[in-house]
C-alpha cells in the first residue's frame, strides 16, 4: 500500500492525538457499563507465586464481599486476573493490557519491588491506579500508585527502637542479597548509630541460598544481643533449621525477622521458629472485630487450615480503600479517587488506619510478636500509628 | 577466633564438602562417565526430597508410632523412585541421544521445566518442609570442648555421604557390573563386541546416577525446604563441582567437592555470603583457564 503525503500526515496526527489522551476513552467506557472492571495482577506462576498466589485469594475475597454487599456506587465489580509470572517485563505488559484493553478502574497487584518498578511507568503513562500491598523499602512515590503496606522506616525504626530498649545494644544484620534487605540495613545502620547501638556484623546471602552454617559460627563468635534478619523466601527454612541445629533457639537468642509471617511458618516448620520474633504491620492473631470477620471469612472460603499474613491483609484492605475513595469522590476517575484518598480512614483488620495527607502511603502500626509452637504469633508490642516517611532523612 | 569456633568452622567445611559430594556423585556418573549433560539433575534431587516429604506424610497418617524411623525409609524410597524414573527416562529419551550430547542438554532442560510444573501441580507452589526426626534434632556438644556443638543432622549427612561414596566405589571398581560400566564408557563399540549388553548397562548406569540424586535430595530435607524450583539452585553448584574436578574422574569430583566446600565455608566466615559465592566462582574460572579439563582430568589418549 502506498500512502500519499497528506494521508500520512493525517494518520500520524490521529495516532498522536489518541496516544496523548490515553486516559480519556477508558474513563468514558468504564463508567458507562453496568459493572466496574478492576484488575488483579500478581504472579500465579514462577518463583514468586509461592507468596503472591495467596494475596490474590485475599483480594478476590474482598471483591466478593463488596459485590455481596451491593457493589460500588450500585455497580458490581468485575475482576480481571492477570498472571505476572514472576517476570518483570510480563508484569509491565499485563498492566498495559489491563489498562488499555480491559480499561480497569484500578489494579491491585505486584509483590516484589522489581515488579512494581516495571509497572510504574505503565501506570503513569496510561494514567492508571495501582494499589501495592507489599511492605517495601521506601524511596518511591508515584501519583498513580497507592502503597497500602509499610514502607521501610515504618517497620525498621520502630522495631530497632523496641529491640534496643528491651533486648540489648548490639545488633547483627543478616539479609538476602537484593534491594529490600540492603536498603533496610542501610536504614538500620544509620538509625542504630544514631541511638548509640553497635552493629556486630552485617552479611548478605544470595536469594535461595541454603548454607548458613558459617554465618551461624560468625554470629556465635560475635555474640550479638539481637539478630535482625531480612532473609526472605526459601532461605529462611535453611536459616532457622540450621540455627536450631546449632543450638541457637528462641529461648537463648533474640532474633527479629522482618520478612517472616504466619504464611511462612508451615514451610519453615513452626518448631524451628518457636520463640523467635517477627515484626509486621499485621498478625492473624490481632484482636478486633474487623479482623475476626476477615479471618473467619477467609477460612470459610479457602479452608480452615489456611492462614492469613501481612501482605494478604494489605491486599484485602486495598480493595476496600479503593471502594471508600471511589464513593467519597463519587467517581472512578483516577485523579478524583487519588484526591479522595487523602486522609481517608478505614477500620481495617489491622486496626484503624488512614492514608497520609500527601504521600500515598498509610499510617501504620508496627507490631512485634513471638512465634508460638503452632505457627501463630503472640503480639508483644504494638506501636502507635506511625507516619509514613518514604524519603526518610535520618 | 576462639578454639571452639575454629573447630566448628572446620566441621562446617567438611559438612559442606560432603553435601557437595552427595549432590555431584550422581551427576559425575551421568555427565562424567556417560557424557549426558543432565540439566534435570536438580529436579531429580527435588524429586528425592518430595518423595521423602510424601513418606513423612504417609507415616504421619498411617503409622504415627514409627514416625522416628520414617526418614531412613524416606531415603531408600527417594533412591528407588528416582532410580526407576531414571531408568524410564533413559529408555524413553536419553538412549536416542548418546551421539548428540548437546541435544541431551536440551531434552533434559525441557524435562526439568516439565518436572517443575508437575511438582507445582502435585505439591503446590509453596515450599514444603519435612519434620526433622527427633534423633537428628539439636547438636552434639562434647564436654571436652566447651562452646562447640556439632549439628546431628550434618553428622548424619557426612556419614551418609561417606557410605554412598564408598558404595559407589565398590560398585564401580570391585564388581563385574562396575567393570562393564567402565568398559562401556571407555569404548562402547568394543564393549559390545566383547559381549556386553551395552544398552542394559547404559540404562542401569543412568538410573544409578539419578538414584544418587534422589538420595542427595532426601538428605537436604534436613537442612532446607523443598519447592518446585529448588532444583535450579542445586544444579549450578553441582555442575561446578563436576567440571572443576575434571569431568571423567570420580576421584576428581570428590576432591573438587572437598576443595570447594572448605574454601566456601572459609570465605563465608571471612566475608559476606554473596561475596564468598562470587569469589568461589572467580577461582573456578581462573582454575579452568589454566586447566581446561578440570583439576583432575584423566590422561587418556584421544
Amino acid at each position: 500500500m502506498k500512502f500519499s503525503r497528506r494521508q500520512f500526515i493525517k494518520s500520524a496526527a490521529a495516532v498522536t492525538t489518541v496516544a496523548a489522551l490515553p486516559g480519556a476513552p477508558f474513563i468514558r467506557s468504564a463508567a458507562a457499563a453496568d459493572t466496574i472492571k478492576v484488575g488483579i495482577l500478581h504472579s500465579l506462576t514462577g518463583t514468586i507465586a509461592i507468596a503472591e498466589a495467596s494475596v490474590v485469594d485475599a483480594e478476590k475475597l474482598a471483591i466478593e464481599e463488596i459485590n455481596a454487599a451491593g457493589g460500588v456506587m450500585g455497580k458490581k465489580l468485575e475482576v480481571v486476573v492477570e498472571d505476572g509470572a514472576s517476570d518483570w517485563p510480563t508484569f509491565a505488559e499485563k498492566a498495559r493490557k489491563l489498562l488499555e484493553k480491559d480499561q480497569v478502574a484500578a489494579i491491585f497487584g505486584c509483590y516484589t519491588s522489581a515488579s512494581r518498578k516495571a509497572v510504574l511507568p505503565v501506570m503513569e503513562r496510561y494514567k492508571g491506579l495501582l494499589y501495592y500491598p507489599t511492605y517495601y523499602e521506601g524511596l518511591e512515590m508515584s501519583p498513580n500508585i497507592m502503597y497500602t503496606a509499610q514502607e521501610g522506616t515504618q517497620s525498621a525504626i520502630a522495631s530497632l527502637d523496641w529491640l534496643y530498649k528491651n533486648k540489648g545494644k548490639s545488633f547483627y544484620l543478616i539479609g538476602s542479597d537484593y534491594i529490600w534487605p540492603r536498603t533496610m540495613n542501610k536504614l538500620a545502620n544509620l538509625h542504630l548509630k544514631k541511638i548509640g547501638a553497635t552493629v556486630a556484623g552485617e552479611s548478605y546471602y544470595p536469594l535461595g541460598s541454603i548454607e548458613f552454617a558459617s554465618e551461624i559460627n560468625k554470629i556465635k563468635a560475635a555474640k550479638p544481643d539481637v539478630i535482625w534478619s531480612t532473609v526472605v523466601g526459601g532461605s529462611n527454612v535453611a536459616f532457622y533449621k540450621q540455627l536450631n541445629a546449632a543450638g541457637i533457639t528462641g529461648k537463648t537468642q533474640a532474633l527479629c525477622a522482618m520478612a517472616v509471617s504466619e504464611e511462612e511458618a508451615s514451610g519453615v516448620g513452626a518448631e524451628n521458629l518457636e520463640g523467635f520474633m517477627s515484626c509486621m504491620g499485621y498478625f492473624q492473631s490481632v484482636k478486633n472485630a474487623a479482623n475476626d470477620k476477615f479471618v473467619k471469612a477467609f477460612k470459610a472460603k479457602y479452608g480452615a487450615n489456611r492462614v492469613v499474613g501481612d501482605t494478604m491483609e494489605c491486599g484485602y484492605i486495598s480493595v476496600y480503600l479503593w471502594k471508600l475513595a471511589v464513593e467519597k469522590a463519587g467517581s472512578i476517575d483516577v485523579p478524583k479517587v487519588v484526591a479522595a484518598s487523602s486522609d481517608l480512614a478505614l477500620d481495617a483488620p489491622e486496626g484503624k488506619i488512614k492514608f497520609h495527607k500527601a504521600n500515598h502511603h498509610l499510617w501504620k502500626h508496627a507490631r512485634i510478636g513471638t512465634f508460638r509452637k503452632d505457627g501463630q504469633i503472640d503480639m508483644i508490642y504494638e506501636s502507635p500509628l506511625i507516619e509514613p516517611n518514604p524519603f526518610a532523612k535520618i | 577466633m576462639t578454639f571452639d569456633i575454629f573447630l566448628m568452622q572446620a566441621f562446617n567445611g567438611l559438612s559442606l564438602s560432603t553435601i557437595l559430594v552427595l549432590m555431584a556423585l550422581g551427576l559425575a556418573i551421568v555427565f562424567g562417565l556417560m557424557g549426558v549433560i543432565n540439566m534435570a539433575h536438580g529436579e531429580l534431587m527435588a524429586m528425592g526430597a518430595y518423595t521423602t516429604y510424601a513418606t513423612a506424610l504417609l507415616f504421619e497418617k498411617f503409622m504415627p508410632g514409627l514416625k522416628d524411623i520414617y526418614f531412613l525409609i524416606g531415603i531408600v524410597a527417594a533412591f528407588a523412585v528416582t532410580f526407576v524414573f531414571g531408568f524410564a527416562l533413559e529408555r524413553g529419551v536419553i538412549r536416542f541421544l548418546y551421539k548428540r550430547p548437546l541435544d541431551t542438554m536440551l531434552a533434559t532442560w525441557g524435562l526439568s521445566l516439565i518436572l517443575q510444573q508437575v511438582f507445582r501441580h502435585v505439591f503446590g507452589p509453596k515450599e514444603v518442609g519435612v519434620p526433622t526426626v527427633s534423633w537428628l534434632q539439636g547438636g552434639w556438644a562434647p564436654a571436652a570442648i566447651p562452646g562447640a556443638s556439632f549439628p546431628l543432622s550434618r553428622i548424619f549427612i557426612i556419614a551418609l555421604a561417606l557410605l554412598v561414596s564408598f558404595g559407589v566405589y565398590l560398585l564401580l571398581f570391585r564388581t563385574r557390573w562396575g567393570l562393564r560400566i567402565r568398559a562401556v564408557t571407555q569404548n562402547r563399540a568394543m564393549a559390545g563386541a566383547a559381549g556386553i549388553n551395552t544398552e542394559r548397562v547404559d540404562a542401569l548406569t543412568f538410573a544409578l546416577g539419578c538414584g544418587l540424586a534422589g538420595i542427595a535430595g532426601s538428605s537436604f530435607t534436613m537442612l532446607a525446604s523443598t519447592g518446585p524450583v529448588t532444583g535450579q539452585q542445586y544444579v549450578v553448584d553441582t555442575f561446578i563441582v563436576v567440571v572443576f574436578g575434571g569431568v571423567e574422574s570420580l576421584l576428581g569430583t570428590l576432591l573438587s567437592a572437598t576443595i570447594i566446600g572448605e574454601l566456601q565455608s572459609t570465605f563465608e566466615f571471612l566475608m559476606t555470603g554473596s561475596m564468598a559465592k562470587a569469589s568461589i566462582l572467580l577461582l573456578v574460572i581462573v582454575a579452568l583457564y589454566f586447566r581446561p579439563n578440570g583439576l583432575f582430568a584423566s590422561k587418556v589418549r584421544r
